[in-house]
């Protein structure tokens, strides 16, 4: 198995974001600017590279039948224990994602990989594919508030450009969210096809 | 090596086994970060508590609960009473509001800060600058019980966030809500109770005032 394909297949041809439609509650949630997209996404990553290789460690011991609540109580601990730490050594996060980040637990990329990879693949690919999924959610959603927040707000992480007074505030609310991510889907395809 | 076989007894234990574990992994990352945690708490309120009362050389006695407010009665250095900080919280647009607002001794507003919110970025977000003094909704200075205090869209003499309504009626309401329950509360051993029981005897409007903005508020 190449690890490097692995990579790649999860930034574009399985990118959550653009092509798999996956955890649209935090894309559309987080991304009202770059920065808590940005950090969305990373600590998706976090817990998606660590879940995947726990569920690929124990997916001999797992009977089939109770798989799925094992898995969650694996994924809900990682994520109590992130946002504990982001509670002790990163406040300035906790105080602008605090309350997205128990929201991972349900999040359907983290489960969907682990059933559709972790639990079929050895524990090293599952980090692979936990990287490279995380990658394309973190530049899905880094592009999306991107776009949001210079549309929206004439900055870019939090570096002006031109004056907030000119920005269209429908980018910032949930309504602009939608639009901006459906003409990035077309741009995202578009790309792939050429 | 085969995969366990979905028997009760595999399903059973292995269940157990996954919770025991993952309960002592998170109980043992809790020790460590709770008095972290704490601390980090600890000092922005300790940091709020000097923004909203305009002054970084003051005392501040331990915390009371006064009708499920949590109010902290501060004095300069010297022991001369300030009046007290309160904090409030309402829902506001995204979420809970969370405010902690200063009160000097006759019920006038030092300052205020926020502690917790969950308001659109580039909208109600802009509730920590917007009410401070000087800015376009300045509420520094003004007595809740003796203005009118609500957006000016409602009647009232404060503006409210450009096309953030909710959030401006939200934040007002929860400072309100901290003047009637705490500082205006005969019942309240609070240092500026005294003072502000006479304000309500001379303005009867006062009282009919708050159910207005109640009303108007829900």
């Amino acid at each position: 198995m190449n690890y490097f394909k692995i990579i790649v297949n999860g930034i574009v041809k399985e990118n959550p974001t653009f092509v798999l439609l996956l955890g649209m509650c935090p894309t559309l949630g987080t991304t009202s600017s770059a920065l808590n997209g940005m950090m969305m996404g990373l600590a998706t990553m976090c817990v998606l590279i660590v879940s995947n290789f726990l569920i690929s460690c124990v997916k001999k011991l797992v009977p089939d039948m109770v798989r799925i609540p094992s898995y969650i109580v694996i994924i809900a601990s990682l994520v109590t224990i992130l946002q504990m730490c982001i509670k002790a050594y990163a406040p300035d996060i906790d105080k602008s994602l605090g309350l997205f980040i128990p929201l991972i637990v349900v999040n359907c990329i983290i489960l969907g990989r682990a059933e559709s990879f972790a639990a079929k693949n050895n524990p090293i690919a599952s980090i692979f594919d936990g990287i490279g999924i995380g990658l394309g959610f973190t530049l899905g959603l880094t592009v999306l508030g991107s776009v949001r927040e210079i549309l929206g707000t004439g900055s870019i992480f939090g570096v002006n450009i031109y004056s907030e007074n000119y920005g269209m505030l429908l980018f910032v609310l949930a309504p602009g969210a939608f639009l901006a991510l459906g003409y990035l889907i077309a741009i995202f395809n578009k790309l792939k096809k050429a | 090596m085969e995969k366990l076989k979905s028997s009760l007894t595999n399903m059973l234990m292995v269940l157990t086994a996954i919770a025991v574990i993952a309960g002592a992994a998170l109980a043992m990352v809790n020790s460590v970060t709770a008095p972290q945690i704490e601390k980090i708490n600890a000092e922005n309120l300790a940091a709020g508590i000097k923004a909203v009362m305009g002054s970084d050389d003051i005392q501040v006695a331990p915390a009371e609960e006064i009708e499920g407010y949590t109010s902290y009665k501060v004095s300069d250095a010297q022991g001369n009473a300030l009046g007290c900080a309160v904090t409030s919280s309402t829902n506001g647009f995204g979420g809970e509001l969370k405010v902690l607002v200063g009160f000097d001794q006759e019920g006038n507003i030092l300052g205020y800060t926020i502690l917790q919110t969950a308001e659109t970025p580039g909208l109600g977000a802009k509730a920590d600058t917007w009410f401070q003094k000087d800015q376009k909704g300045d509420i520094i200075g003004k007595n809740p019980g003796k203005s009118n205090f609500t957006v000016s869209k409602d009647g009232g003499e404060v503006d409210a966030i450009t096309a953030s309504t909710i959030t401006s009626r939200a934040f007002l309401l929860a400072i309100k809500n901290a003047y009637d329950n705490v500082i205006a509360n005969p019942d309240a051993a609070s240092g500026a109770s005294a003072q502000v029981k006479d304000c309500k005897a001379e303005a009867g409007e006062c009282c009919s005032d708050s159910t207005e903005c109640d009303s108007i508020n829900k």
